[in-house]
C-alpha cells in the first residue's frame, strides 16, 4: 500500500444526544481517487466538515502528510494543501467567474496579474472560458459546480475534498465531468469525495469507504463495496440483501 | 476610464473648481461634500468591499477629531502634528473595536448593533469627561497661520480636503487590484468559501476595520480644524454614521467613486430640499428621505451601477436583463 495522505482515526461527533460521527477510521492514498459514500444522514458531510476543520471533533485525530491537523484552522489546512468544495455552492455571487477563481489563485499568488493568469487557465481546463466575465450569480448549476472546483482547484491543493458535485446535475452534465476529475488527479492532486451519483464513484474511485449511523461499515475497491451485504442493507433496510438474491460477501 | 487615471482625472477637475472663480458659498458646500465623501469612502472600504455594514462610524470620526483639537488645546502640540496623531487614534479605536466584535464572530445586524453602541458610549463619554470639555465642547483656539494648519482662504482648505479624498480614492482603487482587496471581497460574499480557499478571514476584517477608520478618523481632523469646533454630540452622534453609510450606499457601495459620487447627491439633494421647503421644518428631511427610499428600490447598486447600467444598455441596445443590472443585497 502507497502512503496515505489523509489518515481520519477514531473520530467521533456528538451533537448533544446524537452521535452523528462514531469512531470512524480511514485512509486516503496519495494520488488516489477515493470516495467516501453511505445513505443519508450518515454523517459524511459532517465528517468532511471536520477533516477540512469547519468543525473540531469531539474525539480522535486527523493526519495530513505525517502531520496531526486535528483542530486547526480551515484557512491554514488550505495552506498546507488541504481544500474542500461546498455540497451548496457557495460562489462570490456578485464576482465574475475570473475574480471567484483569483480568490483561489491569490492563496499561492500574491500578485493580482499572476493570480488573474492562472484563474483564466484554470477556468479554460474546466470548460468555464466562454463564462470568465460573467457573474457567478448568472451561471447555471452545472457551470456554479465546475466553478466551485475551479475555484478550489486554483488554491493548488494536494488533497482536494469535493462534497458532492455532482449532485443536481442530469447524467450528460455527469459524464462531462468525469475526465475533468479524472484529470486532476492525474495533475497530481489526491482527490477525496462524497458522492451520492453512483455512476461518478463506480467511474472514478480506486477505493471506496461505506458510512452509516456514523460508522464506517465496509472499505474496498468499488466493485467490491456494491455487493457488500451490510451495505446494502445500509441503503435499503434489513433483509434486502437476502431478498435481492445479492451473494453478500463479508467486508 | 479606469484605475489611478480616472481617480486622478476627477480629482484634477474638482481641484479646479476654486480657480473658476467660485464663491465662498460654493466652496464651503463643496468642501461639507468632501468630507462627507471621505466618511463615505471610508465605511465604503470596511461596509462597501467588506460587507460589515457599521452603523458606528462616529466612533471613528470622533475619536480623530478630539485627538487633534485636545492635543493643540490642553497640550500645545502643534496642529499638522495632532492632525496625524488623530488618525492612528482612530486607527487604534478601529482595532480595538474590530478586535472585539470580530473576535465574537458578530456579522449583520448584530454588527450594526454593536458598532453603533460603542459609538454612543464615546458618545457619552465624551459627553462628561473633563478632558473633552464635556458638555461645553472643545474650542481651538483661531490661529490662521499654516503652520497651525488654518487657512485664510477656503481654497486652501478645499485642496486640503481634497487631498484627503484623492488618497482615499487610491486605496479604494488599489483594493480593486491587489490580493487584500480580492480577498476582502471574499469575505463579504461569503466567509466559509472565503475560509475554505485559504483567506484569514478575522486579519482581512481586521486590516479593512483600521483602514476604514484611519480614513474616517482623518476626516474628523479635518473637521476640528475647518470648524474650530467639536461636542461630543458633533464628533460621536449617530449624524456622522448615517451620513458615511448614506454617501457609501446612495453613490455605489464597494465601487471606487461610489462615496464621491452619493456624497455630492446627497449634499445637493439637502441643499435643494431647503430651498423647496423653506423654513418648514422636517420637510426637507422628509425630501431626504423619500430619495433614499427611491435610490434603494430603483438603483441598489448607487449612482455608479445606475450609471454602469444605463450606458451599457447605451451601447448594447439592449432593453432586457443585463448582467450588471441584478441586485445586491
Amino acid at each position: 500500500m502507497a502512503d496515505s495522505l489523509l489518515k481520519v482515526d477514531q473520530v467521533s461527533q456528538r451533537f448533544g444526544g446524537l452521535l452523528a460521527v462514531n469512531a470512524a477510521s480511514f485512509e486516503v492514498e496519495a494520488d488516489s481517487i477515493t470516495a467516501l459514500i453511505g445513505p443519508n444522514g450518515a454523517g459524511k458531510t459532517t465528517l468532511f466538515a471536520i477533516i477540512a476543520g469547519f468543525q473540531n471533533p469531539s474525539e480522535g485525530r486527523i493526519t495530513f502528510a505525517a502531520e496531526e491537523i486535528t483542530g486547526i484552522e480551515p484557512h491554514l489546512l488550505a495552506r498546507r494543501g488541504l481544500v474542500r468544495t461546498f455540497q451548496i455552492v457557495q460562489p462570490f455571487a456578485t464576482l465574475t467567474v475570473r475574480d471567484n477563481i483569483a480568490v483561489g489563485a491569490h492563496l499561492r499568488h500574491p500578485d493580482r496579474r499572476a493570480a488573474l493568469d492562472k484563474a483564466e487557465i484554470i477556468a479554460r481546463q474546466l470548460g468555464l472560458g466562454q463564462l470568465l466575465d460573467r457573474p457567478a450569480e448568472n451561471l447555471t448549476v452545472s457551470a456554479r459546480k465546475r466553478l466551485e472546483l475551479a475555484r478550489a482547484l486554483a488554491a493548488e491543493p494536494r488533497l482536494l475534498l469535493l462534497d458532492e458535485v455532482m449532485a443536481g446535475l442530469n447524467p450528460s452534465e455527469v459524464r462531462d465531468l468525469l475526465p475533468v476529475i479524472r484529470d486532476i488527479r492525474e495533475g497530481g492532486t489526491t482527490i477525496l469525495l462524497i458522492e451520492h451519483v453512483m455512476q461518478a464513484v463506480m467511474n472514478l474511485s480506486d477505493r471506496v469507504h461505506v458510512l452509516a449511523e456514523g460508522k464506517i461499515i465496509a472499505s474496498g475497491r468499488p466493485e467490491d463495496v456494491v455487493d457488500n451485504e451490510e451495505v446494502i442493507e445500509a441503503y435499503l433496510g434489513e433483509g434486502a440483501a437476502r431478498q435481492y438474491g445479492t451473494s453478500g460477501r463479508p467486508s | 476610464m479606469k484605475g489611478p487615471l480616472a481617480v486622478v482625472t476627477v480629482v484634477g477637475l474638482l481641484a479646479c473648481v476654486p480657480l473658476a472663480g467660485a464663491s465662498n458659498v460654493t466652496l464651503n458646500f463643496l468642501i461639507v461634500a468632501m468630507l462627507a465623501a471621505l466618511v463615505g469612502q471610508g465605511w465604503n472600504i470596511l461596509g462597501g468591499y467588506g460587507g460589515q455594514y457599521s452603523f458606528g462610524h462616529a466612533a471613528f470620526f470622533g475619536s480623530g477629531a478630539y485627538v487633534t483639537a485636545i492635543l493643540q488645546v490642553r497640550y500645545g502640540v502643534n496642529a499638522w502634528v495632532g492632525f496625524g496623531c488623530g488618525i492612528v487614534a482612530g486607527a487604534i479605536v478601529g482595532g480595538v473595536i474590530g478586535f472585539l466584535v470580530f473576535r465574537s464572530g458578530l456579522k449583520g445586524s448584530y454588527f450594526a448593533l454593536v458598532t453603533l453602541a460603542f459609538a454612543e458610549v464615546l458618545r457619552i463619554v465624551g459627553s462628561v469627561a473633563p478632558i473633552t470639555g464635556a458638555g461645553v465642547g472643545t474650542l481651538i483656539k483661531l490661529d490662521l497661520r499654516p503652520e497651525a494648519l488654518q487657512f485664510q482662504s477656503r481654497a486652501i482648505f478645499y485642496w486640503l480636503i481634497l487631498l484627503l479624498v484623492f488618497i482615499s480614492l487610491l486605496i479604494a482603487e488599489r483594493l480593486e487590484q491587489t490580493r487584500f482587496g480580492a480577498w476582502l471581497m471574499a469575505v463579504r460574499e461569503n466567509e466559509d468559501s472565503a475560509r475554505a480557499l485559504g483567506v484569514d478571514v478575522f486579519a482581512v476584517k481586521m486590516g479593512a476595520a483600521v483602514l476604514s477608520a484611519a480614513v474616517t478618523a482623518a476626516a474628523g481632523c479635518f473637521y476640528a480644524q475647518y470648524f474650530l469646533f467639536i461636542d461630543s454630540s458633533i464628533a460621536f452622534g449617530s449624524r456622522v454614521s448615517v451620513e458615511a453609510l448614506l454617501a457609501a450606499i446612495v453613490g455605489g457601495s464597494g465601487t471606487v467613486f461610489g462615496p464621491l459620487a452619493g456624497a455630492l447627491a446627497v449634499r445637493s439633494l439637502g441643499e435643494v430640499a431647503k430651498l423647496v421647503a423653506g423654513d418648514a421644518p422636517g420637510v426637507d428631511l422628509a425630501i431626504y428621505g423619500a430619495v433614499l427610499v427611491a435610490v434603494v428600490a430603483f438603483a441598489p447598486r448607487g449612482i455608479v451601477g445606475l450609471g454602469a447600467t444605463l450606458w451599457a444598455r447605451l451601447r448594447t441596445g439592449e432593453a432586457g436583463h443585463l448582467a450588471g443590472s441584478s441586485s445586491r443585497g
